[in-house]
């Protein structure tokens, strides 16, 4: 058979990947601006701007989980044993945050241990999903297709900095979305804030690309000796930080959330750039790690038809939610 | 003492399990009903329809969120603690989990979003399409996932490669031999659940004079569906238990306490079994009823536990009681249907309030009744985690130790706890609320009618001491 299933379950993955990334990152981002925002009316405007669709974006993890675990079962039963604390962690903060959406509007008296629940149910997720991609980037220890290291191998400084950078990004998402989709005085604070969460970010993605070759010599011979194509990825980030900066200067609305969007594509594809085809660094590729073709297939059948029915419909919720959450009025 | 994973792991896959098995058993039933009261109103525009469907989508949106977010936990559970377990089955497990995903979560969550927030949002034939969808979203998802549970009962359609499985027939493992015994039996209980739910509360409703129309309805559409849900769940039930006499006859041995092979076996309706001495003590039995019940002849040939090593008997005395609760609330059940069908003849079904406070206390048991039954089917299972195929202890994470997996069961306690408790206090402040507020709100609406009324979170524990504190 000349077709590649493996190259193309990698791109859906990636895709999947991104996906999440980018539609839980905002609602995450928000969690993590919480207890920083100007009033409990801005609150309500940040949290009424996420409820009817959260549970759609999360949706993207259950399925990163499943869809490596019907294509690259290596990766999953790598990944979960080797980051098994940090699974707990981002499960417990996932929780957390997911009930205090129904909690929260039921409660008056108990609404600041909802709203602290958000918050840090949102804060560790997100630290942990970025420590997880600090843990990729260093490799695992893995023999005979088993994790074979300890409990907090995934835990070092380099990924608490990964931790802490997907926090300012997701921040960054958040404050760029509520820009987007609020007014008045809640939208000034977002207009404030994120020309500070941008230099942040900025500060990390600096210091995590000087770290990382370091880190993985193999990384560093790719950018370094390899095809010089590559750069452009880096390059168009950069541009895109630049969009995002302008634009909320010139306090224009829907441009700073689009610029972020392009700003985590761009350093998603560098990251990827710096691995592929290792799935499981330091030694296994999308190749070794794959399931049975028969399985790859029968579930490719499925999901080419059934995607882009998911993409029309959750696009069709977006549409119906549309515009702007006004002070006051919410959803609820 | 050396702390054991496998233990742990163990008592943390059924704890997790449980708390979430709860979930989706009751939003299967109750989705469907809200999407039926949706279309009655939408058929007949009956205001109590609307009311009864408004607070129904309350409940539901606190118990939906409940079950999502243990539902993710469960997604990675397979990863983190029984990693070669996921790696061997990963060719089945992942497509059947990842078809779950792309064909119900994802439909699920977007029109639950439209159903809780979008009632001003879209036309009213839009927002019952949402309805109905949340409703098949819930179907489609119990299908994959009990096609897999029912494949690790009774594997098919693979073979064996170093180790790992390989799917050779999907039809064959996807619709293995229990699978529709399975699936036919956990959509009843589904709907048994639901309905007693909204018996009960429309009972206690009915005890308090409030709404008495809408719920009056609510509560007679109940008796009706139970009246003939719970004696043909028997029945139901009864053949997927010769099904499991057919494929894990050791499990049946266990739900009857039967030890030797042997004819004329009574039915126990009592006993203490002893697995270290193989036998019960103070049994109290009717002659020659299991013989009958699973061979259909009074002498028939029943396999005992005997049959396997010691090693390989599941925990007996959990299995047998589990499958007495099981049995025991089902009968119940069927008994409390017959005594409301007893009671409409007379004309008193309202009115009698021994029976309406009996529906409310009965809330509690399709969740028991449910809870047993995973117990009896999935303890019954063990040693096996793919039967006569693969064991717990093989499946167990390598590299996973006593202290990390005593870390994560404590955690995973900690977190649910003040999830469920937090959970069933805002829902019985639903509840108490009711459908009085709704109508109030609608009054004081008057000057934003911009304000849907779906999902109307109206903080009410101000007067009440707080839950989480």
């Amino acid at each position: 058979m000349s077709i590649d299933l493996s190259l193309i379950w990698a791109a859906i993955i990636g895709f999947g990947v991104i996906m999440y990334v980018l539609m839980d990152g905002f609602d995450l981002g928000l969690g993590i601006l919480f207890p920083f925002a100007p009033d409990e009316e801005s609150r309500d405007v940040m949290m009424n701007s996420v409820a009817p669709v959260w549970d759609g974006n999360e949706t993207w993890l259950v399925l990163g989980g499943a869809g490596l675990l019907g294509a690259f079962p290596l990766v999953y039963s790598v990944f979960l044993p080797a980051l098994y604390i940090g699974v707990f962690l981002m499960l417990a903060g996932l929780i957390f945050r997911g009930i205090s959406f129904e909690f929260r509007f039921k409660s008056k008296k108990n609404r600041r241990w909802w709203n602290r629940a958000f918050c840090w149910g949102s804060a560790i997720a997100t630290f942990a999903q970025g420590a997880v991609v600090g843990a990729y980037i260093q490799g695992f220890a893995v023999e005979d297709f088993r994790y074979v290291g300890g409990a907090l191998d995934w835990l070092t400084p380099f990924t608490i900095l990964t931790g802490l950078g997907l926090m300012a990004g997701y921040a960054l998402l958040g404050s760029t979305w509520l820009i987007l989709k609020s007014e008045g005085h809640v939208q000034q604070w977002a207009y404030r804030i994120t020309p500070k969460l941008l230099l942040a970010v900025l500060v990390v993605f600096g210091i995590v690309s000087l770290w990382t070759p370091l880190v993985s010599p193999e990384v560093r011979d790719r950018w370094m000796n390899q095809i010089h194509l590559i750069w452009f990825f880096p390059i168009l980030a950069m541009v895109c930080a630049g969009a995002l900066y302008r634009a909320v200067k010139r306090q224009q609305e829907g441009l700073p959330f689009v610029a972020t969007l392009g700003l985590f594509i761009f350093t998603y594809l560098g990251l990827i750039a710096s691995k592929w085809p290792v799935i499981v660094p330091p030694n296994y590729t999308i190749w070794d790690a794959a399931s049975a073709p028969e399985s790859q297939l029968f579930l490719l059948v499925g999901v080419l038809f059934v995607i882009p029915i998911v993409l029309a419909y959750t696009a069709w919720t977006y549409w119906v939610f549309r515009g702007k959450v006004k002070v006051g009025e919410g959803y609820h | 003492m050396e702390l054991d994973p496998l233990l742990l792991s163990r008592l943390q896959f059924a704890f997790v399990v449980s708390f979430h098995a709860i979930f989706p058993v009751f939003t299967i039933g109750l989705a469907s009903y809200i999407a039926l009261l949706h279309g009655l109103f939408y058929k007949t525009e009956n205001p109590a329809w609307d009311r009864l469907a408004l607070f129904w989508t309350k409940v539901f949106a606190v118990v939906f969120g409940m079950g999502v977010v243990s539902g993710i936990v469960m997604s990675f559970q397979f990863g983190t603690n029984w990693s070669n377990f996921a790696y061997a089955t990963s060719n089945f497990l992942g497509p059947v989990l990842s078809y779950e995903v792309v064909t119900a979560f994802f439909l699920e969550a977007a029109f639950l979003g439209v159903l809780l927030f979008g009632r001003n949002k879209v036309p009213e034939g839009v927002h019952l399409f949402a309805a109905i969808m949340v409703a098949v979203g819930t179907f489609i998802s119990s299908f994959w996932i009990l096609s897999a549970n029912s494949w690790m009962q009774t594997p098919a359609g693979f073979e064996l490669i170093d180790g790992r499985f390989h799917i050779t027939s999907w039809m064959e493992a996807l619709f293995n031999p229990s699978f529709w015994y399975r699936f036919v039996h956990m959509g009843m209980a589904s709907f048994l659940t639901g309905g007693f739910v909204v018996a009960g509360v429309s009972a206690w409703f009915l005890l308090r004079k409030r709404d008495v129309e809408a719920n009056k309805k609510a509560l007679s559409m109940c008796l009706w569906l139970l009246l003939i849900l719970a004696p043909a769940q028997a029945v139901v039930g009864d053949f997927h238990g010769l099904n499991t006499l057919e494929h894990q006859p050791t499990k049946v041995a266990a739900m009857e306490g039967n030890w030797e092979t042997q004819t004329n076996v009574p039915l126990l309706l009592f006993a203490i079994p002893d697995q270290e001495s193989q036998t019960n003590h103070f049994e109290i039995g009717i002659p020659n009823l299991a013989s009958l019940i699973l061979t259909h002849r009074a002498d028939g040939e029943v396999p005992g536990l005997n049959a396997v090593p010691v090693e390989e008997q599941p925990p007996v005395a959990i299995v047998f009681w589990s499958f007495r609760v099981m049995v025991g609330i089902g009968l119940l059940m069927i008994a409390v249907a017959l005594v409301g069908l007893l009671l409409r003849r007379k004309g008193r079904v309202y009115e009698n309030r021994l029976f309406l406070k009996t529906l409310t206390v009965m809330i509690i048991s399709p969740f028991l009744a449910v809870l047993g039954g995973w117990i009896v089917t999935e303890s019954g299972r063990a040693p096996w985690l793919v039967y006569g195929v693969m064991t717990h202890a093989e499946g167990l994470t390598p590299s996973l130790t006593g202290g990390m997996a005593l870390f994560t069961l404590i955690g995973y306690i900690a977190v649910y706890s003040v999830v469920f408790l937090t959970g069933i206090y805002y829902l019985t402040r639903v509840v108490r609320n009711g459908m009085h507020e709704e109508q109030i709100e609608v009054e004081g609406e008057v000057e934003r009618p911009k304000r849907p009324l779906s999902a109307a979170h109206t903080p009410f524990d101000d007067d009440l001491e707080g839950a989480n504190a």
